[in-house]
Formats: structure tokens, sequence, C-alpha cells
């Protein structure tokens, strides 16, 4: 596998990024770097790190990074999740640090723990915490739950100061949406598969509308709700297909239950990636009151129950 | 309930420990079963799912006259009656 650090990979301009993930080699990692300068999401980071466990021998070549900005990579402990000496020396206590280094989460309780000590790290206000602490803890326990992924999932976040925006990266390597949505529906690609997981009340584990004691089909749904909300950008790459949320400027706050019905970029032709890449940005300037968008949610998703129901109910035979 | 899941309910797994080994156990007495979120500051739909959605879909919607939450700040509330909205839409 062969990945190559750019000069800048955001949500907005990601897609180069992912098109240039070569996927041939799966014994071993390549990674390069832009000379001048990198500036990219954590999601990436998360990719990179992701790329790695899946190793089974660690081998992982990376070129010497020359960009000034390799010490932001040394800080989120990339190298330390590679196991590679960068030899970048960085003071670890600088004030500036908003960020929340790459993490691996295996267990319920390992995640519990996480979000207990995360916003600390973060220096935002109980208010501000809120929509980031319910993020993390859904599409952390979607991994655990439904990827079936052997080094569970890594994540990774960074506040910016310029855009007042939080943003977080989750990735895992494990059977991805399609096989965990086919258990119960037949999602002929990849973008149908991540276009059923984001409709409300779609589960794998049943199709029964309401879902099974235990899943509702409803975390990713409320996840794009909050980006819709707080117009921000909301990004999900499982097998070659991807979708992407855009950033809208209207104001009228608009929910559908159909992904495809809200502003979006969709392809089902990127490389093939093992697993599930999922990032979101949340800007803490446009934070929607969280009890304000919960009434929204409620609406939407009773309205996207009723038109499924209603897809299911049986015509009267005329003769 | 804080004192099983804290602060931040989230952990479904606690909640379907609550709700195997205290609520239903409860409702099969007969008894009213009082669920106080007190300290409680937020929650996710997944745990509240996870907590009441079998008791509706396995006792119908008149066991919500049976249970009550108590001291719920605005956002679990919100959360609650998402999940009990869609629950009954799905029966």
């Amino acid at each position: 596998m062969r990945i190559h650090l750019p000069n800048s990979a955001f949500l907005g301009n990601i897609d180069p990024f992912l098109r240039s993930f070569d996927n041939s080699n799966l014994k071993e990692l390549i990674i390069t770097a832009n000379k001048k300068w990198i500036s990219i999401h954590p999601v990436v980071l998360a990719m990179i790190a992701t790329l790695g466990e899946s190793l089974e021998l660690k081998k992982i070549e990376c070129e010497k990074l020359e960009a000034t900005s390799k010490h932001y990579l040394e800080r989120m402990k990339l190298f330390e999740f590679l196991d590679i000496e960068s030899g970048i020396k960085i003071n670890k206590h600088e004030s500036s640090g908003r960020f929340i280094p790459l993490t691996q989460i295996k267990t319920s309780e390992e995640l519990s723990d996480f979000i207990r000590e995360m916003v600390p790290l973060l220096h935002i206000s109980p208010q501000q915490a809120e929509p980031i602490k319910y993020i993390i803890s859904e599409l952390v326990r979607n991994v655990l739950e439904h990827a079936k992924s052997k080094s569970g999932a890594i994540l990774c976040a960074q506040y910016y100061i310029k855009s007042n925006t939080i943003r977080i990266g989750i990735v895992d390597g494990g059977i991805g949406i399609k096989k965990s949505i086919n258990q119960s529906y037949s999602a002929e690609t990849d973008l149908d598969a991540i276009k059923l997981a984001l409709i409300p009340g779609i589960t794998g584990t049943t199709r029964n509308v309401g879902g099974t004691e235990f899943n509702a089909g409803a975390g990713l749904f409320f996840i794009k709700s909050i980006a819709t909300a707080n117009k921000d950008f909301f990004m999900i790459y499982s097998g070659n297909g991807m979708y992407k949320l855009l950033k809208r400027s209207s104001e009228k706050i608009r929910l559908n239950a159909d992904p495809f019905r809200d502003k979006h970029s969709r392809d089902d032709n990127y490389p093939y990636w093992q697993g599930t890449v999922l990032g979101i940005d949340i800007s803490l300037e446009n934070t929607a009151k969280f009890s304000i968008l919960l009434d929204l949610i409620r609406k939407a998703y009773k309205k996207g129950i009723k038109e499924r129901k209603k897809v299911q109910y049986k015509g009267a035979r005329f003769i | 309930m804080y004192e099983i899941v804290g602060a931040f309910a989230e952990n479904k797994d606690l909640a379907r420990k609550i709700r195997i080994e205290q609520i239903i156990p409860q409702l099969e007495k007969g008894e009213i079963v009082t669920l106080n979120f007190e300290h409680v500051e937020s929650t996710t739909q997944s745990f509240i799912h996870a907590l009441i959605s079998d008791l509706i879909r396995k006792f119908g919607p008149d066991v919500l006259d049976k249970i009550l939450f108590e001291h719920c700040n605005d956002i679990i509330k919100q959360i609650i009656t998402i999940v009990v909205d869609y629950m009954q839409e799905s029966l």
C-alpha cells in the first residue's frame, strides 16, 4: 500500500487524497509526503494508523519528512502508532494543544473511559462538548458492534482556532458497511449500502422497523443530522463508495431521511477501503442548541419511519 | 441511574443490564418503575433504545403508563421522546 500526505487534505478537498491511495500490496505500507507543508484532517491520520495496524509484520516505510508542519504528526502520535522513529522533538506541554491524539478503542469500557477523559483535552465548554461526546460515543459503538474490526476503532480530533471547528476522524479496518448492512438487506454496491446505513431505522441486524432490542439503525442518521444542522462537512467512505455531505448556505435547517436528498457528493469508484472511514467537522460557532436539533431529528425520524412503513404496506387486490 | 451509568449515559451494555435485571422483574411483579436521571447530564439515542425499546415491543405501548422518568433535563426528555415515538410508529 502506498499513501501520500498532500499539502492539504480536509473534508472539503479530500477527494484527490482518497483517489491517490494505492492499495495494491497489502503486506507493506509506504508513506510519502509533501516536502513543504502538510495540513491534514484528523481522519487522514486515523486512516494511516489503521493501515499500519492492518499489517501483520508492521512493514512500514516512511520517507524522511521535510515539511515544517511534520511536528503535528508527531504530536498526534502517528509515528508512535506506526512504531517508527521520527527523530522529531516536540514540547508536549505547549498551551495551544487542543487535540485528541490517535487513540485505539477496542471495548465498550475503554470507550466510556475515553469519553470521560476526552473533553478536558479540547478545552471547550460543556455545552459545546455535548454533540462531540454524542458523535464519538455513537460512532465508536457502531464500530465495536458492527465492524468486526480486530484493531477496534482508531480516532483522533483537533480543534482549529481559525475556523473555530473541531474535526474528528474515526476509522476501522473491519468488514465495511456493505457486508454489515447485507446481513439483512441486499445492497449491490458500497454506495447503496452507505445510503441504506444513513436512512433512519435501517440496521444490518434486522429488517424490522424499530430495529432489535439493541440496535435501532439511527446512529448515523443522528450524526448526519448534527452535521446538517450545523452546516458542516460529514464524510463516510467504505469499500469503493464515498458519500460526503457538503456545506450549505441556507439558514433553514432541513433534515432528510434520504441522504441523497441532502446537498452532497458521492461516487462508487474510489480505491477499495477495507472497513469504514468517517470524518466530521463540528463548527463551535454554529452549534445549534442540541435540544432544538433533537426536536428536528424527532420529526424527521418519525416521518422517515412512516415513509418506510408505507412502502411495506400491501396494496388491495382489485379484480 | 447516575450511580450506574455516570453523567453521560451512553454505555448500551449497562442499559441492557438495567432493563433485564431491574426493570423487567419489577414490571413482571406489576410494580411501577421509576427511572431516576438525577445528575445524568446527557444520553444517547442508542442508550435509551437499549434501555426501553424492547419493553415497548414486548409489553406494548401501555408499558409507558408503568414507567416514570424522573429528573430528566431537556436533552434526556427529547431523546426518550424520540425513542418512544419511533417505537410506537414501528409497532
